[in-house]
């Protein structure tokens, strides 16, 4: 029989951190200083671009922390501080949402995110097998995390896997190693096998055979303008952007 | 079969769809977006409501109802898109996103004219990351080209659109918990009312509508409200699109005519289950569904069917399972998902949820005993209707609609169970009493 995966603490708490030291003695944190907290200045200048897309800057509190997470691996105690000044909130803010977000990691993991999606879908087609022979193949490598992850929306390629957000599969038994190593080093994973180059099963969406999807992916990628990371537009903010609250609406009083 | 033209999907695999400018050649973008916006707002909801179109992202509201819903006057009014998609099974919008994603930006830039908003965003699950890609290259195109920004085709109107990535909760998918998770805080449901037409994003009157309900929206412009009633069935109109896995031959999306039968859909379209194998059961609309078996295959794929059936369309995310696998593992996946997801926020989900995973381990591990079973079917009748949204229910109905369903099949497997497992002998055994929850 198999037992069933039950990690406890020995106080009985399943609730990670729960012995962490904690100084009672010392004031909650306070908005950072920006005077004594350095920021890159790439960093700054990507969470002051997601803060301008919203009416209320906490907003850009989840773009702001992945793209920390992004320059530091994971949102360490250092990266809620830089978040945590450049948008005038407190530290314990962004960790109170950072908590909640499968995708915010807050505790030091690889920074190569590994995701094998072990719900329904894939687990019928093997998925949890995957997972298992996946983190065995990769090894001990302290850059990268595999782990099980809820559905990523990708059950036609069933079972599948992320690799820092480029979806492959479906992954055979026998590609399990090919892809561990090209996780390891960097590479592309399984080029033929990711989603993006997918045609749709529909037998009625296409009336021809377009050469695009599943050849040549190349110039597919190349088609794509990929804006760099936290380059995407800008709302612009309008003349008539909203009419401002308690004020008459010009369309109205038309 | 179906003989009706995909409308969506429609050439779907054109090389440079993604790209303005295949997309403005084939019609987009061009005469139904001027007309859209010399209409008057209410002549555009009155047409949405005569399309019967109804939202696609899981409670199958009328779209036009829920856009008529919106406060006239002067206020900040915002439409959001939720493309969450976060509903295991489900993997239509990510293709429509990716393969034609100026169809939804356009689809927005109607319903954001028929809302009266005029500040849009795009939630997109953190996990889509190169679907999020290209809807923001998307994006650059289309203010490039004055379609989005102030004064759009030269008609006065302005809408200011932004993707907002998520970072990866099931929770965001539920409207509430968006409109939470969009202004930067954990993604908790709301008590409703009040609704988001009312009391939404940033306490404004706020119109989320699904992907592919917006994506409807320009082809409903195009043709007219009263033709696409014409297509599909009584109460469900129009095409849908259907995300077909599991032990199927050939998953993936498909659009078809609502009202089609699911035989056709599941055996015809995705190839049926493999060989020698036969239907054990399917989720008609995706993991929150109740399940039906293989008795129900011919039922019509439409919303008001597979309702009375006791089920739902929900998203249109067919999931089907073979009779080589345990309904028990597929029950305590199914759980195990919830219960990862409840975000907390109300006891009979947060409880209800981690119980009967727990006891679906003890029936799995043959610690349980044939009473657990009706213990774990009360649980789910406590969840339903208890909670502020609907989360605690999407693992209650399935669960409770399988122990149902597939009695027999549990109560075999508890004795089977029971009978290897060699630990129920001993009552002093260290794994028995961990299993059993003890604190060592």
């Amino acid at each position: 029989m198999s037992l069933p995966d039950v990690k406890r603490f020995s106080h009985g708490s399943r609730v990670p951190g729960w012995d962490d030291a904690v100084d009672l003695t010392k004031d909650p944190q306070e908005i950072p200083d920006p005077a004594t907290t350095p920021v890159p200045a790439d960093l700054r200048a990507e969470i002051e671009h997601h803060i301008a897309k919203y009416p209320d800057r906490r907003s850009a509190a989840i773009p702001a922390l992945a793209a920390a997470q992004r320059l530091h691996g994971w949102c360490s105690p250092e990266a809620f501080r830089q978040v945590a000044c450049v948008m005038r909130l407190t530290p314990a803010y962004l960790v109170a949402v950072a908590s909640f977000y499968d995708m915010l990691d807050t505790r030091p993991v690889g920074h190569k995110r590994v995701y094998v999606c072990t719900n329904i879908s894939c687990s019928l087609r093997g998925g949890r097998k995957l997972l298992g022979d996946l983190q065995e193949a990769v090894g001990e490598n302290v850059e990268v995390q595999v782990r099980g992850f809820e559905c990523l929306g990708a059950c036609d390629i069933a079972p599948m896997v992320s690799v820092d957000g480029v979806f492959v599969g479906p992954v055979d038994e026998g590609e399990v190693q090919e892809l561990a190593d090209q996780i390891n080093s960097g590479a592309d994973p399984l080029p033929a096998k990711q989603l993006i180059k997918r045609p749709s099963a529909d037998p009625n969406a296409n009336t021809r055979e377009w050469d695009r999807p599943g050849t040549d992916f190349e110039q597919v990628e190349s088609e794509i303008e990929r804006p760099a990371p936290g380059s995407d537009p800008l709302p612009t903010e309008p003349s008539s952007f909203g009419p401002p609250m308690g004020r008459p609406d010009p369309e109205d009083e038309a | 079969m179906s003989t009706q033209q995909p409308l969506i999907f429609d050439e779907i695999d054109e090389p440079g769809l993604h790209t303005i400018e295949v997309y403005k050649r084939r019609g987009g973008y061009g005469d139904r977006l001027h007309k859209a916006l010399t209409m008057p707002p209410e002549a555009l909801v009155e047409e949405l409501k005569a399309s019967g179109l109804r939202g696609r992202g899981g409670a199958g509201f009328s779209m036009g109802m829920k856009a008529s819903f919106m406060p006239k006057g002067t206020m900040d009014k915002y439409l959001v898109c939720n493309a969450d998609e976060s509903e295991p099974g489900t993997f239509k919008d990510r293709e429509l996103m990716q393969k034609i994603p100026h169809l939804l930006i356009e689809g927005m830039i109607i319903a954001a004219h028929a809302a009266g908003a005029n500040r849009a965003f795009i939630f997109i699950r953190g996990e889509y990351v190169q679907q999020a890609d290209i809807l923001d290259a998307a994006l650059v195109e289309a203010y490039d080209a004055g379609l989005l920004g102030d004064n759009i085709l030269g008609t006065g109107h302005s809408l200011s659109l932004a993707v907002h990535r998520g970072a990866g909760a099931y929770i965001c998918g539920e409207e509430t918990g968006l409109l939470d998770s969009l202004e930067g805080k954990r993604g908790n449901p709301r008590l409703k009312p009040p609704f988001p037409a009312n009391q939404g994003l940033y306490q404004g009157p706020t119109l989320i509508n699904n992907v592919e309900t917006l994506a409807t929206v320009p082809l409903i412009v195009e043709m007219g409200g009263a033709r696409y009633a014409e297509i599909g069935a009584e109460g469900s109109t129009g095409t849908k699109l259907i995300s077909i896995s599991g032990n199927v031959q050939r998953p993936g999306n498909y659009e078809i005519e609502l009202g089609m039968s699911s035989r056709d859909i599941i055996y015809g379209l995705a190839g049926g289950p493999a060989d020698g194998r036969e239907i054990k059961l399917w989720f008609p609309g995706g993991s929150s569904s109740p399940v039906l078996t293989k008795d129900d295959l011919d039922l019509p794929y439409d919303f008001n069917t597979l309702a009375k059936a006791g089920s739902m369309l929900g998203s249109g995310a067919i999931i089907v399972v073979d009779d080589s696998n345990s309904v028990v593992d597929v029950c305590l996946w199914l759980a195990e998902f919830y219960r990862h997801e409840s975000c907390g926020k109300c006891t009979p989900c947060r409880e209800g949820t981690n119980w009967t995973v727990k006891m679906l381990e003890r029936i799995q591990s043959g610690l349980a005993t044939p009473m657990d079973l009706d213990i774990m079917a009360s649980v789910q009748e406590q969840i339903i209707g208890n909670c502020l949204c609907v989360l605690g229910d999407a693992m209650a109905m399935p669960v409770g609609s399988m122990v149902k369903k597939f009695r027999g099949e549990f109560e075999a497997h508890i004795e089977a169970a029971r009978a290897a497992n060699t630990l129920t002998g001993d009552e002093d055994a260290p794994e028995l009493a961990l299993l059993q929850g003890a604190v060592v």
